[in-house]
């Protein structure tokens, strides 16, 4: 069996002729396989749709109940057959329900790492490398200069600038699944127990986060109620990124514009954003933990997705992997 | 050194004053001797350690990694220093790299040799973070430009020791980085520091602006009137050999005038104006600007512009301290001390006769030199306080020139303005009475409201006769045409300008919608306020 039989892409996404599935595709197709519930990999109007229980429930609260014409959840390292191709799911720790899906078939082994991360996340079941003959990877933050500080750390940075700044509000622009939560998580395990306001496209995902067992501890709409701004001096404001640069945003004194995200690893991407506080937090593998978990899989060939291909591509032939980019069109991640 | 790096990273991305104050504050006060003292020296510029060239840091980074990797990872990043400290490659596991003090770093840096420099700098990498990593190399290769001030630093001082920020100044000359005597009086611990450099800045004395009603009240016989000179205000300080020439900022600013430091063979502290030229012959605007902005001077420029004082105020001679005697008295004391001063390089600054504010205004608006920009005005017995106190000294220049000028050019301009026509080019008449064309004078890009500016933007986009590139050629001729008033500061003789003439700081006043394009100014109107 030859990789390109068993998975190879298409218009409408990445295709397994044997299972006649496509996984997280970009268009409408009769059966799709979703990794995780960010808008480019999770879209509406598929007709049967397989995820893991966690990503169908986010898929519902996000695009309403019937987003797709039938559902089926899948369990984590349970096996099941698709028609000719062995299909199972695998945690990939990126948000709440994402995973890995590995495809099989007469011993030829593909694992499709949807996004992930190699960091430890409450927010979500862990990453677990699985052994393969190719290994596709994303590479959102594949370049050497991408590498990750300690989430710990950044979260001890905010709090640092919240002492610093009692007078103003912190407003941490978050991607509203996954980032959001997991920064009211780090902020909780880092002992910060006042209420945090969030912006209200945070909520119905908070309030499922919540109910699958992930505790954010108090938190409250970021709407006036007094008619005071002096309401949030010294507060931190949980909001989506985009809210940030909307009026909504002026009802705040004078605050201090926060980002967590890996691209505030760069410098220029903080200046052009007007951001005063960069939080480098990212749901994705840094440069290390990329080519680290490419090494684990044990995979003797990588495709590489979703992001900066090249410099992948260039190290794994320099470590003696074969490797090629899968351009796929479509994917720009939302959850970064 | 992460706090450093933190602290450095924070002050680059807050915009604020506030903000950069408070964050400075922080630092020093949550940081130990000697880190925030060096840590200060560095924001300053005043931290001596040795360079880096850039091509030993590529050096040292691509024997480390894949050049092509390095290629793809600096394309992307697009700053040397940013790039190698991110892409450095980390030996040691996060947890056993211990993150060693701003001071530990320094002191290895001093002891590095020129053989074994990139051996110990890579070592240093080594040991760092990404961000410490970063700093290093900023610090390393003078790239360390974040926004922060000496005065801003100095006034980060005060504000951890409840002190005025003048008070940090007059000490700052004399000391040394880590500054340990200062901190400790800052914090309560010790003494306040003697002044004992010799030579040391005083913080000078400035005036505020004449406002519409400030002379009405003002009795013209308690103040004295003096020439308000466009040169640099200097501060020439020799006491004990030690010569200083400082801005009226307190930078040294000796090394561009070494002809005036050799002509200061005295014990005295001397406030004035630097000029070019000599007393008797006081040089032009750009003659002066020939000596402008250089860390360094020639023979050859030295002779050709040399440099002199215009003594202003006397505040210091041999041990006394004069700021706490009437400007009468100190400029009694300066008329004595100018007789043993060399004329050629010092003369003093003639006091104004006036006998009313009319009679002021009259002198004010025809000064007898193109270098003058205005009068001083001195109350007889106002004490030398530094800063800007209201009251005591004004300043009351003279008023702009102004002249009615032709739009001819306009240009798309950057950031909130790049949807808008908003940087004019102007022209007056020349040439053949009968039939003249318009030279282009200058260029102004502000002056006008917001409204006027959607205005002229129309007027613009209605009236293009050319366009190339981001430039729109504007219908201007003797029937239609629009007239703007510029107003500026001066001319200088330019060769660089087909009219001859370039202008001091020029903006629009006013838009004349109003006046035929014909009675707009022509050129000899300029050229009559050229320096003779
Ligand atoms: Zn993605
Ligand atoms: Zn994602």
């Amino acid at each position: 069996m030859r990789a390109r039989d068993l998975l190879h892409t298409r218009p409408e996404g990445l295709y397994c002729p044997p299972g006649d599935f496509f996984i997280d595709p970009v268009k409408p197709v009769e059966r799709a396989l979703i990794t995780h519930g960010h808008a480019d990999h999770a879209r509406p109007g598929n007709g049967k749709v397989l995820a893991t229980a966690e990503t169908l429930d986010i898929m519902g609260i996000r695009y309403g109940e019937g987003f797709a014409g039938s559902m089926q959840a899948a369990t984590l390292a349970e096996p099941m057959q698709i028609g000719d191709a062995r299909v199972t799911f695998h945690p990939a720790g990126h948000v709440l329900g994402s995973a890995q899906i590995a495809v099989e078939k007469d011993g030829m082994r593909i694992v499709a790492s949807g996004d992930y991360k190699r960091r430890a996340d409450l927010t979500c079941t862990a990453f677990k490398p699985i052994a393969c003959d190719v290994f596709i990877t994303e590479a959102t933050f594949g370049l050497p200069v991408f590498r990750h500080p300690d989430p710990v750390d950044e979260i001890a940075r905010l709090l640092d600038s919240v002492r610093q700044f009692p007078e103003r509000a912190h407003l941490v622009g978050a991607y509203a699944l996954g980032k959001a939560q997991r920064v009211i998580r780090l902020l909780r395990d880092a002992g910060y127990g006042e209420t945090i306001y969030i912006h209200g496209a945070l909520a119905k995902l908070c309030d499922y986060y919540v109910a699958q067992g992930v505790d954010l501890g108090p938190l409250a709409p970021a709407t006036i109620e007094t008619g005071t701004k002096d309401q949030f001096a010294g507060a931190i404001v949980v909001g989506t990124p985009s809210a940030f640069a909307d009026r909504w945003a002026r009802r705040f004194p004078d605050p201090v514009a926060c980002f967590a995200s890996g691209w505030m690893r760069i410098r220029q991407r903080a200046r052009q954003r007007g951001v005063e506080l960069p939080l480098i937090l990212s749901d994705h593998s840094d440069w290390d933990e990329l080519t680290a978990t490419i090494t684990e899989t044990g995979a003797s060939e990588v495709w590489v997705t979703h992001g900066r291909e090249e410099a992948l591509v260039r190290w794994c032939a320099l470590n003696g992997i074969t490797a090629q980019p899968l351009h796929l069109i479509g994917y720009e991640d939302e959850g970064d | 050194m992460r706090r450093f790096a933190e602290l450095l990273d924070r002050l680059v991305l807050t915009p604020a004053r506030n903000g950069k104050l408070t964050l400075l504050v922080d630092y020093l006060a949550t940081t130990p001797d000697p880190d925030r003292g060096l840590a200060l020296a560095a924001l300053a510029g005043d931290l001596d350690i040795p360079s880096v060239k850039p091509a030993m840091l590529r050096t040292l980074v691509t024997e480390r990694m894949d050049p092509v990797l390095f290629g793809y990872s600096y394309d992307y990043v697009g700053d040397l220093a940013e790039t190698i400290s991110l892409v450095w490659p980390e030996t040691s596991h996060e947890e056993e790299r211990h993150d060693p003090r701003l001071s530990e770093v320094v002191a290895t840096l001093q002891r590095a040799g020129r053989s074994d420099g990139p051996r110990i700098f890579a070592d240093l990498l080594d040991r760092l973070d990404i961000p410490a990593r970063f700093a290093l190399i900023k610090l390393t290769t003078g790239g360390l430009r974040i926004g922060v001030s000496a005065r801003l630093a100095k006034q980060a001082l005060a504000d951890l020791g409840g002190k005025e920020a003048n008070e940090i100044e007059e000490l700052w000359h004399g000391l040394k980085p880590p500054y340990l005597p200062l901190f400790a009086w800052l914090e309560g611990r010790a003494e306040k520091p003697a002044s004992a450099a010799l030579a040391m800045f005083r913080p000078v004395m400035l005036a505020h602006p004449v406002e519409d009603r400030d002379l009405e009240t003002a009795d013209p016989a308690d103040y004295a009137a003096e020439w308000k000179w466009d040169g640099i205000r200097v501060q020439a300080t020799g006491e004990g050999g030690v010569r200083r020439l400082y801005s009226r900022t307190g930078d040294d600013v000796a090394p561009a005038f070494p002809d005036l430091l050799e002509a200061m063979d005295f014990e005295a502290a001397i406030d004035g104006e630097l000029l070019v030229g000599s007393p008797s012959a006081t040089g032009s605007f750009s003659d002066l600007q020939q000596r402008l902005n250089r860390k360094s001077v020639s023979t050859k420029l030295a002779t050709r512009f040399p440099a002199f004082m215009r003594c202003y105020d006397l505040l210091q001679v041999g041990g006394e301290d004069l700021r706490p005697l009437p400007f009468a008295e100190r400029r009694a004391r300066l008329e004595a001390l100018m007789a043993s001063l060399d004329p050629e390089r010092f003369d003093l600054s003639p006091l104004v006769p006036f006998g009313s504010w009319e009679d002021l205004n009259a002198r004010r608006m025809s000064p007898p030199h193109p270098v003058i920009e205005g009068v001083m005005l001195k109350r007889h017995d106002s004490p030398y306080i530094p800063g800007r106190p209201k009251g005591p000294w004004f300043k009351w220049k003279r008023d702009p020139f102004t002249v009615d000028a032709v739009l001819m050019y306009a240009q798309r301009g950057h950031g909130k303005r790049s949807s808008f026509y908003s940087d004019y080019t102007f022209g007056v008449w020349a040439g053949d009475e009968a039939a003249p064309e318009l030279v282009p004078v200058g260029k102004a890009y502000f002056g006008f409201t917001d409204e006027e500016l959607r205005q002229i933007d129309k007027y613009v986009r209605d009236n293009t006769i050319e366009r190339f590139g981001p430039v729109r050629s504007v219908r201007a001729d003797m029937k239609s045409g629009l007239v703007l008033e510029i107003a500026f500061e001066g001319l200088n003789r330019s060769t660089r300008h087909r009219s001859g003439v370039a202008m001091r700081f020029p903006r629009i006043s006013r838009l004349r919608w109003d006046k035929p394009p014909a009675e707009a100014d022509r050129l000899e109107t300029l050229q009559a306020l050229l320096p003779g």
